[in-house]
């Protein structure tokens, strides 16, 4: 049920593809990296970009630095004849839910989401300083580390975690990442080996950091007689919604995460039982807190992919939450998932996504 | 079945070379607050926000909707940031009205700007990219050849150009929020201005403005305001690639589907008869003849005829560009949704000066990219 209390159209992940997460492709361009992304999403199901009625992308031209990045990487589709599509400067979760928005009005049964992004050709300490207010708080270049190092230290004077928890997070994320092969940090590591390494911006250490990670992602959506034709057991979105806060970090209370609570409540996450969450929690310390925001208990197999702690591609790590979470489904491994994105500093945009089996 | 849905506020800023006294958030307030006492309500009757504008480089702010999100009362509420190039403001007013005809809410506020003088457009869409030709001369250098292109294909004569260049200023007069203000044009002050890529003269192109748009659009069962709203009759978007050989960038064909697509949703079947007043980005002057042909309202090879035969004035078969058009002001986010901002007044009856009267049926295009992107919708008085 959503806020207007509707029951959704029935939407299914027919398809989801990402590349190998990487630290460094230099060797490709946008539309090289995507290619083989779009090649799989639609081979996977046997269909061809003429199935789809509808294209979302999702990118950032800051990572690129240069404008309209996400106009060059619609080559990879090859949008010809020309086709009804569309772009928001956000993560491809987010376009994502443009697309199922599309989808719910019944006219279109199929959309092709994509996003992209290499973060290894900046910078980020710099460039996602430019996220915040350009006239007080940008000019200071506060980091993006330094922010969440703030609610780190918030979170741990409020008694709610320690340090050791976020190393517990790092290496479960580490040990979980072995068996996925697009992961790019993957090993078996102690949390107690994590607690030796140096601070980075205290209480944060390396290892409680998103790795920097150059990808992409790919998912069709299909509703109707084609959700049927693409999945002999489909996976459907069942609850889908987005929250924004406050940007004034001093007006918020970092340790909490109000915009996931509510937009976990209209997505209808405590409908059911959650056997997987794949959350986007790229500090290892923004897992306790999204965890608690979705009202998910200890019985909750979280981030079984490695999460963003084990590849965190800008613009894509929200949009392959939402495909790991289908992945587990359609494997049979969890009847009922749920997938989060953030944007912002410090957890300031959150979306959740409810996806459920036969 | 979608929902219906129709703009029920509108609000724009005083357009200008320089709004030195608001921040992009005073900027993005000032549009929205005007859309919502246009609608009659508050922030809290918002159900959410979508955002537009140009490329982030133009005024150095990443994903701005992270920082506008307090300023827009979207605290609480989903927010959503739409990026198509120039099409941008028609795109995001595409997009809040999805989030309506989907049923998922009930009231949406959508918002695009541009703080061209916080910015250096011309620098960000030249920062030299790997592997591709870089684009030295702005918006205006890559579309000049293309112009010229029409131009021998058609036969035009050179003064159509300097035609709609002072039609869109005449009609800007209409207009108080227009940035440009030019009572003294005519055809020879558009010739004496200096050439800036041959064949556009300096009149011959929009200026660089300040400034946002606003509107509040609404389900059928949740319409409110000072005037009858705007029904959304068809909505359109349509993108082809940049570059390929047998690429027609004079006459896109992403244009013309997107065209055909919101005429069938609209019932139109004769656009030059049918519509009564249309808002189209016109840019560069040539822009008017060459989408007259896009757009269906003649045959092609056309156009220039009808701009010449006065058909596209004010008190013409076909206004195009009522308010001043992006010729008289152009914030470039803010752009495309001030198109179908001024077609969705007009059918609301609120134009003042500039209304068109008994308009009933009108079309807001917007386009960006290489002439490649493409967004549209018709509104019209009558529920559909």
């Amino acid at each position: 049920m959503s806020a207007a209390g509707r029951t959704p159209r029935p939407v299914s992940i027919a398809s989801f593809a990402q590349a190998k997460n990487v630290r460094r492709d230099q060797e490709r361009n946008e539309v090289e990296g995507l290619m083989p992304v779009i090649a799989e999403v639609f081979g996977n199901i046997g269909i061809t970009k003429d199935d789809v009625d509808f294209i979302c992308s999702g990118s950032t031209d800051y990572l690129i630095g240069g404008p309209f990045s996400f106009v060059m990487a619609l080559d990879a589709v090859g949008v010809w004849p020309p086709r009804s599509e569309s772009h928001v400067e956000m993560d491809g979760a987010f376009a994502l839910y443009e697309a199922w928005v599309l989808l719910q009005e019944g006219e279109i049964d199929a959309a092709l989401v994509y996003s992209f992004g290499r973060s290894s050709l900046g910078d980020l300490r710099e460039i996602l300083a430019l996220q915040l207010d350009p006239y007080y708080l940008a000019p200071l270049w506060p980091d993006p580390i330094s922010l969440a190092a703030l609610q780190a230290r918030a979170l741990i004077d409020a008694g709610k975690a320690t340090e050791a928890d976020f190393a517990a997070i790092a290496a479960r994320s580490r040990r979980d990442a072995l068996a996925n092969p697009h992961a790019q940090v993957a090993l078996d590591v102690s949390a107690d080996t994590l607690l030796e390494d140096e601070y980075v911006v205290s209480p944060l250490r390396r290892h409680a950091l998103p790795p920097i990670t150059d990808g992409a992602a790919a998912i069709v959506l299909a509703a109707g007689d084609k959700a049927a034709r693409w999945s002999e057991h489909p996976v459907w979105i069942t609850g889908f919604d987005h929250r924004m806060e406050s940007h004034a970090l001093g007006a918020r209370d970092l340790t909490s995460s109000p915009s996931t609570a509510k937009a976990a409540d209209v997505a209808g996450v405590a409908d059911g039982p959650i056997d997987v969450a794949e959350i986007h929690a790229p500090y290892a310390h923004q897992e306790i807190i999204v965890k608690q925001a979705l009202g998910l208990g200890d019985d909750v197999t979280i981030n079984p992919s490695g999460g963003p702690l084990a590849a965190n591609p800008l613009m894509s790590a929200g949009l392959i939450r939402i495909g790991e979470a289908a992945a587990r489904i359609a494997s049979g491994e969890a009847r009922r998932a749920v997938a989060h994105a953030t944007s912002g500093p410090c957890l300031q945009q959150n979306l959740v996504c409810v996806l459920e089996g036969e | 079945m979608p929902e219906r849905c129709a703009v029920i506020g509108v609000g724009q800023t005083h357009h200008k070379a320089k709004r030195d006294d608001v921040s992009i958030a005073g900027l993005v307030r000032e549009a929205a607050k005007m859309a919502l006492a246009d609608a009659d309500l508050t922030w809290a009757d918002i159900d959410a926000v979508v955002i537009g504008k140009a490329p982030d480089m133009f005024e150095g702010n990443m994903m701005p909707e992270i920082y506008l999100a307090p300023a827009l009362g979207a605290v609480g509420k989903p927010m959503i940031r739409v990026h198509t190039a120039g099409s941008v403001g028609g795109s995001t007013a595409l997009v809040a009205a999805h989030l309506v005809k989907s049923g998922i809410h009930k009231r949406v506020l959508t918002v695009a700007y541009e703080k061209q003088s916080d910015s250096d457009a011309m620098w960000a869409l030249s920062v030299p990219q790997p592997f591709a030709a870089p684009l030295l001369a702005g918006a205006g250098g890559y579309f000049a050849p293309h112009i010229r292109a029409y131009m021998r294909r058609s036969g035009a004569p050179e003064h159509i150009g300097r035609m709609v260049a002072v039609k869109d200023r005449l009609n800007a007069m209409r207009n108080p929020y227009a940035h440009l203000h030019l009572p003294d044009i005519d055809m020879k002050m558009v010739e004496d201005s200096m050439m800036l890529w041959e064949p556009l003269r300096y009149l011959e192109s929009c200026p660089s403005s300040d400034g946002a748009a606003a509107m509040v659009l609404a389900a059928e069962d949740a319409i409110s305001g000072q005037y009858p709203p705007a029904w959304i009759h068809g909505t359109a978007m349509r993108s082809e690639p940049t570059m390929f050989a047998g690429r027609d960038q004079v006459n896109p064909q992403a244009g013309r589907d997107c065209s055909a697509d919101v005429y069938a949703q609209a019932g139109i079947t004769n656009p030059r008869e049918q519509i009564d007043v249309a808002e189209i980005y016109v840019p560069f002057s040539w822009y008017e003849p060459m989408w007259l042909e896009n757009l269906g309202f003649c045959e092609l090879g056309d156009g220039w005829k009808l701009t010449e035969s006065g058909a596209t004035a004010f008190d013409g078969d076909i206004p195009w560009n009522t308010s001043g058009g992006v010729l008289s002001s152009n914030p470039i986010g803010a752009s495309g949704m001030l198109r179908f901002l001024e077609v969705a007044m007009q059918v609301r009856g609120q134009a003042g000066e500039h209304q068109i009267d008994g308009a009933r049926l009108a079309l807001g295009q917007a386009y960006g990219g290489g002439s490649q992107f493409f967004a549209m919708w018709v509104v019209g008085s009558d529920k559909p």
